[in-house]
């Protein structure tokens, strides 16, 4: 029984911590967009049917309430079996994703039945693990395509049409930052990946900072957050891919768009910062692991997925919203190339290691770091000096021609 | 207008220097504004628990009040010059016989619908004689339209209500009656 029941379990308490974490990130980026603002947030929702304030941790029970309450309207011209199939192509795709990601590493639970501790993943052990993500990251494309198309309104499908456009360019940068790591690792591994970064102490961010830089933009670029907020941005296109959708199918897509955004968190702490590794911290093998240690790295875990969050909240206030054009180049332009010089940097450091049969990583770890840090300033310098962000958006005169139309001519016709 | 118009004057944008190409110096800068403004000092006011604080009450603009003078009786003498001057035709006034020697009409029935007031102060500055001002009461609520109808009788018990916190604005600005 037990070789079924852990995974059930496991199963259904991520589930309901990343539901519950959904509804309080809402909270948290109202919090933060208050502050940022100098206003003081969502402060009054406390214990229901007391006076107690909490700071406001009610709210998002009230807001799932008012979500649940309210009436669910289908418009009488969409496309009714996608339009419901979108929000829950969604939804299922990003918590699909977290079967594979761990959540700290092992507890030493010894249940009869089970082989050795119990792994904080759902999945574990899945050798493609790196490529499950991908794979899944690129089926919530259909979520948002599916949804403005079926919602049968210019907005929607504008909103569907630029999500299309930008997901597909910036997975190629997304791609090239998880391959400058999985070379370095030498696996498609989430656990060995912090594993590898534990054992020498020295985080992929240090060695690669071009691959952390472009990984983050494209993953930016990925949860559709400001300043890549293309696909939905209000001001624009009313609300983008879910300008028709009300009720619970509209909470299905703003907890998916929430939930890409810790998935994005997760996968550059775990690529990128070490995942549940801090220096200090002893690096015992997973079967002789104690309560304290495995406990202290599901919290430094955590710990450092918030402090990305918090990351991709205050940028939302920091910066401005591309424009297309901009965002295109910005993928095809810049993010492509660092990208390829990162991998380029990474594989010749690694080729070397392997050349010079240099097993030991730890003692000879800041070859690479330095390697990585040069390529790293050299590149970002080259890529700002040919500047292929262009802010000018002027028609261009010297292409342009007089116009030929002419309403009198097609008229006698 | 089409594009090539020799009247359109194109303005070149300022070219940026390294610094703004290499993105990072305005990235922390951006950064660095919204740290500082995420600690900063709240402007919000916590409503019911906290008062707003109201900048000069003399010219705030709240819910009206007849003025009293000395002798308790409402100042007003039914000249109808407020309700004449209401954009928003809010004030309703019945003007009758005064007993009193010192003027010839005082108002019988004096009503101002607080929902259709835009509270915009030119019944005050109308006012011959002072008798109508606006307070710095901002809090206006009531459970119906009727009692948002505010007859004389409440009008001056704003006013008793009120004297204390806010003197009569004519005599502090050195008016008559």
């Amino acid at each position: 029984m037990a070789p079924l029941i852990v995974p059930l379990v496991k199963i259904g308490l991520l589930v309901f911590a990343l539901l519950t974490a959904a509804a309080y990130l809402v909270l948290l980026e109202r919090w933060i967009a208050a502050w940022v603002q100098d206003r003081k947030g969502p402060n009054r929702v406390g214990i229901p049917l007391t006076s107690i304030k909490l700071f406001g941790l009610g709210q998002p029970l009230a807001d799932g309430l008012k979500f649940i309450f309210k009436e669910e309207y289908t418009p009488a011209h969409v496309d009714k079996a996608l339009y419901t199939l979108a929000p829950i192509t969604i939804l299922a795709a990003a918590l699909a994703i977290f079967a594979v990601i761990p959540i700290g590493s092992v507890l030493p639970l010894d249940l009869p039945g089970t082989d050795g501790p119990i792994k904080l993943v759902v999945a574990p052990g899945v050798d493609v693990g790196m490529i499950y993500v991908f794979a899944l990251s690129s089926i919530a494309v259909y979520g948002v395509i599916l949804g403005g198309w079926a919602s049968n309104n210019k907005y929607s499908f504008l909103g569907g049409l630029r999500s299309s456009a930008q997901l597909i360019a910036y997975e190629i940068p997304l791609g090239l930052g998880i391959l400058g790591v999985v070379i370095s690792t030498g696996s498609l591994r989430l656990e060995n990946i912090i594993f590898e970064q534990a054992q020498s102490g020295v985080w992929n961010s240090f060695t690669q900072p071009l691959g952390l830089v472009v990984f983050v933009v494209a993953s930016f670029a990925e949860a559709a957050r400001l300043p890549f907020d293309l696909p939905e941005c209000e001001q624009e296109l009313i609300g983008g891919y879910h300008t028709e959708y009300s009720g619970m199918r509209l909470l299905l897509f703003l907890i998916a768009e929430f939930l890409h955004m810790v998935v994005a968190a997760f996968l550059i702490v775990i690529l990128f910062f070490g995942g549940w590794h801090f220096w200090g911290m002893p690096v015992p093998a997973d079967d002789i692991i104690s309560w304290s240690v495995a406990g202290l790295r599901i919290l430094v875990l955590i710990a450092k997925v918030l402090a990305v969050i918090l990351f991709f909240m205050l940028i939302r206030w920091s910066w401005p919203r591309f424009r297309f054009d901009q965002l295109m180049n910005l993928a095809w332009k810049v993010m492509l190339p660092l990208g390829l010089v990162n991998l380029m940097a990474v594989a010749a450091v690694v080729e070397y290691q392997h050349a010079r049969e240099i097993e030991d990583l730890s003692t000879n770890a800041w070859l690479p770091v330095g390697i990585g840090w040069g390529v790293a300033i050299v590149a970002w310098i080259v890529a700002a000096l040919f500047a292929p962000l262009h802010t000018d958006n002027r028609p261009r005169l010297d292409v342009l021609q007089p116009p030929a139309f002419e309403p009198n001519s097609l008229r006698s016709k | 207008m089409k594009p090539t118009d020799p009247k359109i004057k194109w303005i070149e944008e300022p070219k940026l220097g390294l610094a703004g190409k290499m993105y990072l110096p305005l990235f922390v800068q951006g950064l660095s504004t919204t740290a500082k403004h995420l600690f900063s000092p709240k402007v919000t006011v916590s409503f019911p628990e906290a008062r707003p604080q109201i900048g000069n009450p003399l010219i705030y603009r709240g819910v009206h009040r007849l003025n009293k003078d000395s002798q308790g009786r409402v100042k007003c003498v039914a000249c109808f010059l407020c309700a004449t001057a209401c954009p928003a035709h809010c004030i309703d006034i019945v003007g009758v016989e005064s007993p009193w020697p010192d003027r010839e009409k005082y108002p019988q029935s004096f009503t101002i619908d607080e929902l259709r007031c835009i509270f915009c102060g030119m019944c005050e500055e109308a006012c011959p004689v002072d008798a109508i001002e606006l307070t710095s009461l901002c809090d206006l609520t009531g459970r119906s339209r009727e009692e948002l109808i505010f007859d004389k009788e409440k009008l001056l018990s704003v006013y008793d209500q009120t004297k204390d916190a806010e003197p009569m604005k004519s005599n502090s600005l050195g008016g008559t009656l």
